[in-house]
């Protein structure tokens, strides 16, 4: 029994390490008020590049790095439509999805199924380790869950603390008033979203090279989207996403513990969607005001514009 | 020194818009050719082979008209809901849901009743399926403020599901020889087509009717008014005394209701039984977005720009096999084009200014 529960705990960790890698990644990207739906895009690409630059390197490292700058890359698009050209953020943001899916699978297309044999060596942190329970699941991990903790906690730190991230969380809820700050608003957003097309990239490079040490097209399977809502779950706060991405994590690893019982794998596969729209209407009933939604989120900013 | 300003553009003519669209997708082209570059293929030579393949032969021409059919549907159907700035994404779950309800209608009663009853009963129970599905999100975000993008995406996904546990559940066809599907449709409930082709013509005469239809809707009646008015200036039609929640309702029951209809064509026109999501629609419901994008959310347009994705549609299958590209050659197509039809979007609402003065 002792045993089952760590390993649940354990993989509900790693399931829910590229959400919250994600999810950090799309609320600094809202934060500045631009709302970024190419996660999953990004995010196939980011995995596909991983895969690719790991095998064919044999360093791991160097996967995640080239994923991370593949991301902060393919971003730019998203960016210049949103920011530069006041375009329409939902759409472009699907434009950016269907690129990033495309060129993942064509770039892919040669590796699909092959297996990667480098492995990652998971960290294991002496002392805190041999806790009982927590100590194999908190602090025996791959890096990627490291990271992802670790980003969560800086963001938040950034965002609340720092004159930069001041800086972003006004953009996003009064562009106007911070440009006459001083503030090259532009700048901001191009910054914000970049960065968090990096971590959507990181998240993929999680699941190709740490995750399913494999590549194929669809691996991505809505994560990016789940991302997205867990974004508004997390209220826009990357502390709170912490839990909010375990807690999908659990939800994604409750599928393989329940199909023992005989319920129908089809059936259980659709319960990280069901719980996205169940979350939301949880949040919904919540005072609107509390939400802390970024005012300005989706709306282009005109300068000079009255 | 050049200098570069940037002025609204009051008055857009539709001879502009169109020009801007062609530039917009020419400009498109020539990345996607980078792109093919890269990937090692002459691009010159791929493009060609695409609208070869899709408008150069009689057969290419044939499919890109069958594959064009749920494209107008559903890309009709988005121009109403982005009008309204309701992002329905979830065009593929409501095509999906349509299909499951048609095929149920069809199993059900096809054996007898004649096709006359038979077939409008499935296009009737493929909109309704669809327009169920479409509702979902409507009540979600009126009643409980859940942003659409997300609620009809997720609800693709549940839906996909939904339909595969169906056809290796209970729906699992006798003939199939355990083999996931349902059994094939009753002769009565088959849509025919026109001899030579797949072109399930009272598809195509329903989609470009209701494009028609729907383009009267938007432009000259109360209900098209207040659809617009929800999504260019939500306060004023507060002020109008606008029921959001009806307007909201009815417009994504049509939205999902084409979508749905979609579906029955699908099923009973092209494949005749139900088999997975993957093989019941090749992504209409995410291409009609660009679909419907193209057409400058004009229903009517929706008719030409349907045609035009579906031959990207076709002619992507034709240089899969001719050059042995992958099949996310067409997403990279069609999302490097819907960036490229944004893109242009910009020039078309602002006027350049280019001067010329001594720095």
């Amino acid at each position: 029994m002792e045993e089952i529960i760590i390993s649940t705990l354990q993989r509900t960790m790693v399931a829910g390490t590229p959400l919250l890698l994600a999810t950090t990644g799309e609320i600094i990207c809202e934060r500045s008020g631009i709302l970024n739906l190419g996660v999953e895009g990004v995010m196939a690409l980011g995995a596909v590049t991983a895969f690719i630059v790991t095998m064919t390197t044999g360093s791991p490292w160097l996967g995640v790095l080239s994923a991370l700058a593949a991301g902060m890359v393919i971003s730019i698009i998203h960016a210049f439509t949103s920011v530069t050209l006041q375009a329409n953020q939902v759409v472009s943001g699907l434009a950016l999805t269907m690129l990033g899916l495309g060129l993942a699978g064509m770039v892919g297309k040669p590796y699909v199924g092959k297996p990667l044999t480098i492995k990652m060596d998971d960290i294991t942190i002496p002392v805190l380790s041999d806790i009982p329970y927590i100590g194999k699941v908190l602090f025996s991990q791959s890096p990627f869950f490291f990271m992802a903790i670790g980003l969560a906690l800086v963001s938040w730190f950034f965002l609340q603390r720092t004159r930069l991230g001041i800086q972003i969380r006004s953009t996003g809820e009064n562009p106007k008033a911070t440009e006459t700050q001083g503030v090259n608003v532009f700048l901001i957003r191009y910054m914000s979203v970049i960065i968090g097309g990096g971590f959507s990239a990181l998240a993929g490079a999680h699941l190709s090279i740490s995750y399913s040490k494999s590549w194929i097209e669809g691996m991505t399977a809505g994560r990016g989207w789940i991302a997205i809502a867990l974004t508004i779950f997390a209220l826009w706060n990357p502390g709170r996403a912490i839990w909010a991405a375990f807690l999908f994590g659990g939800i994604f690893v409750a599928q393989y513990l329940m199909q023992p019982l005989g319920i129908s794998p089809n059936f259980l596969a659709m319960l990280p969607y069901i719980a996205t729209l169940l979350i939301l209407v949880l949040i919904s009933l919540k005072d609107p005001r509390k939400l802390n939604a970024p005012a300005m989120l989706a709306a282009p900013y005109k300068r000079g514009e009255r | 020194m050049i200098r570069l300003s940037f002025t609204d553009r009051y008055k857009i003519t539709r001879l502009r818009a169109l020009m801007t669209n062609i530039f917009s997708l020419a400009a498109g082209l020539v990345v996607i050719s980078i792109i093919f570059l890269i990937a090692g293929v002459n691009p010159l030579f791929a493009i060609a082979e695409i609208f070869q393949g899709s408008f150069g032969s009689m057969y290419g021409f044939k499919e890109t008209i069958t594959k064009a059919i749920p494209l107008i549907l559903i890309g009709a159907g988005l121009t109403l809901a982005f009008r309204a700035k309701f992002w329905n994404i979830g065009a593929e779950g409501q095509l999906l849901m349509g299909a499951i309800f048609s095929t149920w209608t069809g199993l059900a009663f096809g054996n007898t009743l004649p096709s006359f009853v038979i077939i409008p009963l499935m296009f009737a129970a493929g909109f309704l399926g669809g327009a169920l599905w479409g509702i979902i999100p409507a009540i979600l975000k009126i009643r409980y403020a859940i942003n659409e993008v997300i609620s009809t995406l997720m609800l693709n996904y549940i839906c996909a599901h939904i339909l595969t546990m169906l056809i290796v559940g209970p729906w699992k066809g006798a003939s199939r020889f355990g083999f996931p599907g349902t059994d094939n449709l009753p002769e009565a409930s088959i849509l025919s087509v026109i001899p030579g082709s797949r072109i399930h013509y009272v598809t195509l005469i329903l989609a470009i009717a209701c494009a028609a239809i729907l383009t009267l809707v938007i432009y000259r009646t109360r209900f098209g008014y207040e659809a617009r008015v929800v999504g260019e200036n939500p306060d004023a039609g507060k002020y109008a005394g606008i029921n959001f929640f009806k307007t909201t309702l009815i417009l994504m029951a049509v939205s999902g209701g084409l979508a749905g209809l979609a579906g029955v064509g699908e099923v009973a026109g092209i494949h005749h039984y139900l088999s997975y999501p993957a093989s019941v629609s090749s992504g209409y419901g995410f291409t009609a977005i660009i679909v419907a994008w193209l057409a400058k959310l004009n229903p009517l347009y929706t008719i030409f720009s349907g045609i035009f994705f579906a031959g990207i549609l076709v002619g992507g299958d034709a240089i899969q096999i001719s050059l042995g590209l992958p099949a996310a050659t067409v997403e990279i197509v069609n999302g490097t084009l819907l960036i490229f039809l944004i893109m242009g979007d910009y020039f078309l609402h602002n006027k350049i200014n280019v001067t010329f003065s001594r720095a």
